[in-house]
């Protein structure tokens, strides 16, 4: 793309991009230690998670002052709309990706003791792999401007969901064989939507990133199933 | 006096209003216009953009054969107006204007009564028998610009003792009072300021009920907010044409992007 003929009309551009990357960075922080907060019971990290979302939030808050303004002043058009709304969308979702990443912290807490089957943390730790490779990668589309990965990360979303879906019947059966584990088995299962939802939202960035570099919408070619309502 | 068309008339009238066809123009040895083929919309507002010298006024002005008036001016191809080739010998230009009316940069009322700027065309076209069918003339015509009520108390006044922006609705007004079915505005807006434009661009969108209209314009924000198709030119090329939500979100064409977003040059 060439440049603007009012260069600091690019500068605001580029600045933008930056502040949404440097958001995505501290969401994929905040999701990471949450989960390793998780799994590990570590209570120091937890609060330190928690602690550090607020940063997120003022990054955002910053970010949605700046595209308003941009937009008073710059009347964007074309690509630099779609770029402009896009970024809007993004911090957006970045920003719930930090809240549901404060949530887990704050069940961490609220446990008070370590995931005690090992084949849930597994569970719970491979799922977050995945959903915090998408996290990564959809960034990464973002600050490459790539189109087709933008749409991998959207189909491989299947799988996140596919994760949950067997966490949820694991934990569900745990809760039947066991009461006592019932209260720990609920915060486990908001962790593990919450962990899911993250991975939506890094579906509804990839979505964005596909329109602001093409101007199309990215057609939804995969059936929105929530398996887990047909197994309660 | 224009009368609402019935629906079947309306149905019947989907097709193109002003079609043009391999348009080239030459002032002398310099080739303006380049090959333009366009289809124009009966009852809608579609827009001109580009940047200066592009060909968007020259093309505007082909359309009521302004450029005839021009004597190194020569244009080759076709355009038709409800099918019929404007420039056939036949077609008496003074007629097509009637029927292809003009507004211009800058308000150019007569220096006469605000009555007898609107009154000037009726009477020269032979449009009304007596003074009653001439004042209706004149009260729907500044109605239709929504100019009555600011005038009507002083239509013996000049026309050119009012400000800009009722002076350019006074053209406009002028314009319509020979049952014009459409309507070419070189940069209405350019000379008013923003009330005065935002009145004119609100009397565009009522016109475009009964009228066909053309606009040039500078300022891509007026395209975006008056016209439902827009169409760019550059170096006297037609680059792209479409609906102009697209063209503003999703143009198609690198040059239109470079231009809608200000990367230019």
């Amino acid at each position: 793309m060439s440049e603007h003929t009012v260069s600091a009309y690019d500068e605001e551009l580029t600045e933008m991009a930056g502040k949404i990357a440097e958001m995505g960075g501290l969401a994929e922080v905040a999701f990471a230690d949450a989960v390793s907060a998780l799994v590990s019971q570590d209570l120091e990290l937890a609060k330190s998670t928690i602690a550090n979302d607020e940063r997120l939030d003022n990054l955002h808050q910053e970010v949605e002052m700046k595209l308003v303004e941009m937009i008073a002043r710059r009347q964007p058009m074309g690509q630099d709309l779609r770029e402009i709304t896009a970024a809007s969308r993004i911090a957006n979702d970045l920003e719930r990706v930090g809240d549901l990443a404060k949530n887990v912290a704050k069940r961490v807490i609220a446990i008070d003791s370590g995931l005690n089957s090992k084949k849930l943390a597994i569970g719970v730790e491979h799922m977050t792999e995945l959903a915090l490779a998408q996290v990564k990668q959809v960034l990464d589309a973002y600050t490459r401007r790539d189109a087709e990965a933008a749409r991998r990360v959207q189909e491989a979303d299947a799988e996140v969901d596919a994760i949950y879906t067997s966490l949820f019947r694991e934990l569900l059966t745990y809760m039947m064989e066991d009461p006592r584990v019932i209260t720990q088995c609920v915060h486990l299962l908001f962790c593990a939507k919450n962990i899911e939802r993250i991975g939506d939202h890094a579906t509804n960035i990839a979505e964005n990133v596909y329109y602001m570099v093409t101007g199309e919408r990215l057609p939804e070619d995969r059936e929105k199933l929530d398996e887990t309502t047909g197994a309660v | 006096m224009n009368e609402m068309p019935s629906i079947e008339q309306a149905n019947a009238m989907s097709d193109s209003k002003i079609s043009a066809n391999k348009v080239q123009v030459y002032y002398g040895d310099t080739h303006a216009i380049k090959d333009v083929d366009i289809e124009i919309q009966p009852r809608s507002v579609t827009s001109f953009i580009g940047p200066s010298g592009c060909g968007k006024s020259t093309f505007l002005r082909t359309i009521n054969r302004m450029n005839d008036t021009i004597d190194i001016c020569r244009v080759e191809g076709s355009i038709k107006i409800d099918g019929e080739d404007i420039y056939d010998p036949k077609v008496d230009p003074v007629q097509l204007r009637a029927k292809v009316g003009m507004v211009f940069q800058k308000p150019n009322p007569f220096p006469k009564s605000i009555y007898d700027n609107i009154a000037y065309g009726p009477r020269i076209h032979g449009l009304a028998r007596n003074k009653a069918e001439l004042d209706d003339i004149v009260s729907s015509s500044l109605q239709k610009a929504g100019l009555w009520e600011e005038v009507k108390n002083r239509l013996d006044e000049p026309g050119t003792g009012m400000s800009g922006g009722q002076q350019q609705r006074l053209c406009i007004a002028r314009a319509i009072a020979v049952s014009p079915e459409v309507i070419l505005m070189d940069e209405p807006c350019s000379a008013l300021d923003p009330i005065a434009t935002a009145k004119v661009e609100e009397l565009i969108d009522e016109l475009r009920e009964n009228f066909t209209i053309v606009i040039v314009t500078h300022s891509m924000q007026q395209a975006a907010r008056v016209s439902q198709r827009t169409a760019f030119f550059h170096l006297g090329i037609l680059v792209e044409e479409g609906p102009t939500e697209d063209i503003f979100t999703n143009p198609k064409d690198k040059r239109t992007q470079d231009y809608i977003t200000g990367r230019f040059g």
